[in-house]
């Protein structure tokens, strides 16, 4: 990714000094070095001045030269000496100015250019930690940056795009002639490319457990059907089912004793889930009520709030052992239509919400 | 599901009077081989909420350990958690007197399906 101070070159122009916030180019000027005392403010008329004094600097050598030949009219050459000299002390002075003024931009430049490498720095460190910048002002109002997140978000773009490219890839070769031997690290490739998505999810539970569990990332259609934070791995299996017409009856089998067993895992993580909020109500209850020591409850409160992160992790855990065992059970064609199935379904429940998210709504009743 | 919190039962109080030199971790398997299933909870979790619901819901009668209820449960708390290797001390589950595992353990051999066999070796559940 190019940094933004690469796009910063010394022909552009700012009109803010003191922040790096706001900056308009608003003129280019190509001559630093060039003009001698070159300005970096259009507004006055230094530049045509100096450009005007350059010249009649010029024409002053000449004059003075000629001066000195010439010994006919003193007077006339010393009032022109004169004015030309308070031209000269002016354009010094011009020029002065302009030097202070490249050099405050010059260490405006050097400010920003470090002030950008620590930002990357901690943008690193985050993608790592998955932990707030600024924690102070993390809870005010919603300025807050969350870089866990962030990074997040990022991440899960990039992720989609390579999702997307992996099924084209699997549809291709069933498409084609090609055997198992192709096809079997493609699919393998895409249950790791699956896994490789929880793993960050996990890492964004640290930062923001409330905004995997709502899946804030997706949009509202999808977070229809979200459950904890994902799809829920039994209708993971309602969805491919249809799509496999060459099962046998031992697979059948094993593919409907999976979808029992995750429904049972799901039905315990959300009375997990249920116990979760219950216990929360009484904390908040007793913490409004007043009773007791307020730091304390609000502790316990506090504590009580993070147990989600492992309602998430163990939800995303069920996940991948869901997509591995039918991987298992399933021979590579099928594994490889499956996963096509499930990418497609995905794919259209995501149009589908964009699609809505974009279409004009009609409020009157 | 019987919780072993308050009512020790004769099992348990003949264990306290001997306990107090013995190692945590025994105390540990010991519990463990007392029962078909055992889950080492605490009382205010809610994942050991979710691993309770998870036997109950296949059938299987646990015998519960609240380690916040029950005496020197603290120190079994923190030999769990040595055994685990860090992170949280519970649920951990025992079938058959053997270590499953914690939550993602249990979560894993319920997935692949060798949960229900070692269930069934064990004698907690039938069909």
């Amino acid at each position: 990714m190019r940094s933004v101070i690469d796009m910063i070159t010394p022909t552009t122009q700012f009109t803010s000094s003191s922040t790096i916030g706001v900056h308009e180019p608003i003129h280019q000027i190509s001559m630093w070095d060039d003009t001698f005392g070159g300005t970096i403010n259009p507004n006055t008329d230094v530049c045509m001045i100096t450009q005007a004094d350059a010249k009649l600097a010029d024409m002053c050598e000449y004059a003075s030269d000629r001066s000195l030949e010439a010994s006919g009219d003193n007077q006339t050459a010393k009032s022109i000496s004169d004015k030309v000299q308070r031209r000269l002390a002016q354009n010094r002075e011009a020029a002065r100015k302009s030097r202070l003024r490249k050099k405050e931009y010059v260490k405006q430049l050097e400010s920003s250019r470090l002030k950008l490498a620590q930002l990357e720095l901690e943008l690193e460190r985050a993608r790592h930690q998955g932990s707030f910048i600024g924690g102070a002002t993390a809870n005010v109002g919603c300025g807050s940056v969350n870089s866990g997140i962030a990074v997040f978000e990022m991440e899960y773009g990039h992720w989609m795009e390579v999702q997307q490219r992996k099924n084209s890839e699997i549809r291709n070769v069933l498409q084609s002639p090609l055997g198992d031997v192709e096809l079997r690290p493609l699919v393998e490739d895409v249950v790791e490319h699956y896994c490789n998505l929880f793993r960050m999810k996990k890492d964004a539970a640290r930062a923001d457990s409330f905004y995997l569990v709502f899946g804030l990332w997706r949009t509202p259609v999808e977070q229809f059907f979200l459950w904890i934070g994902g799809f829920q791995p039994s209708e993971l299996i309602n969805v491919v089912l249809p799509q496999l017409e060459d099962l046998t009856e031992e697979q059948k089998a094993e593919v409907c004793k999976l979808r029992h067993s995750c429904q049972q895992a799901e039905e315990a993580l959300s009375q997990g889930i249920d116990k979760l909020r219950e216990t929360l109500a009484q904390s908040i209850t007793t913490l409004a009520g007043g009773a007791g020591s307020y730091s304390s409850q609000v502790v316990s409160t506090m504590e009580k709030l993070k147990s989600l992160e492992s309602f998430v992790q163990q939800a995303d855990h069920l996940r991948e052992q869901t997509l591995r065992r039918m991987s298992i059970i399933l021979n590579t064609r099928q594994a490889a239509k499956g996963m096509l199935a499930f990418g497609e379904y995905f794919q259209c429940l995501r149009d589908l919400g964009s699609l809505w998210a974009a279409s004009p709504r009609n409020f009157s009743i | 599901m019987h919780y072993q919190a308050e009512s020790y039962g004769n099992y348990y109080a003949s264990t306290v009077r001997q306990s107090a030199a013995v190692d945590p971790l025994e105390r540990v398997v010991r519990l463990a081989s007392g029962s078909a299933v055992v889950i080492f909870s605490l009382s205010t979790c809610c994942m050991c909420h979710a691993v309770k619901r998870l036997f109950c819901g296949m059938g299987v009668n646990p015998t519960v350990y609240e380690l916040d209820l029950v005496p020197r449960g603290k120190e079994i708390e923190r030999a769990l958690m040595r055994v685990l290797g860090g992170g949280s001390s519970v649920p951990v589950v025992f079938v058959g007197g053997k270590l499953v595992g914690a939550m993602d353990r249990v979560m894993a051999s319920h997935i692949n399906g060798t949960l229900v066999p070692l269930l069934k070796e064990a004698g907690a559940l039938w069909l």
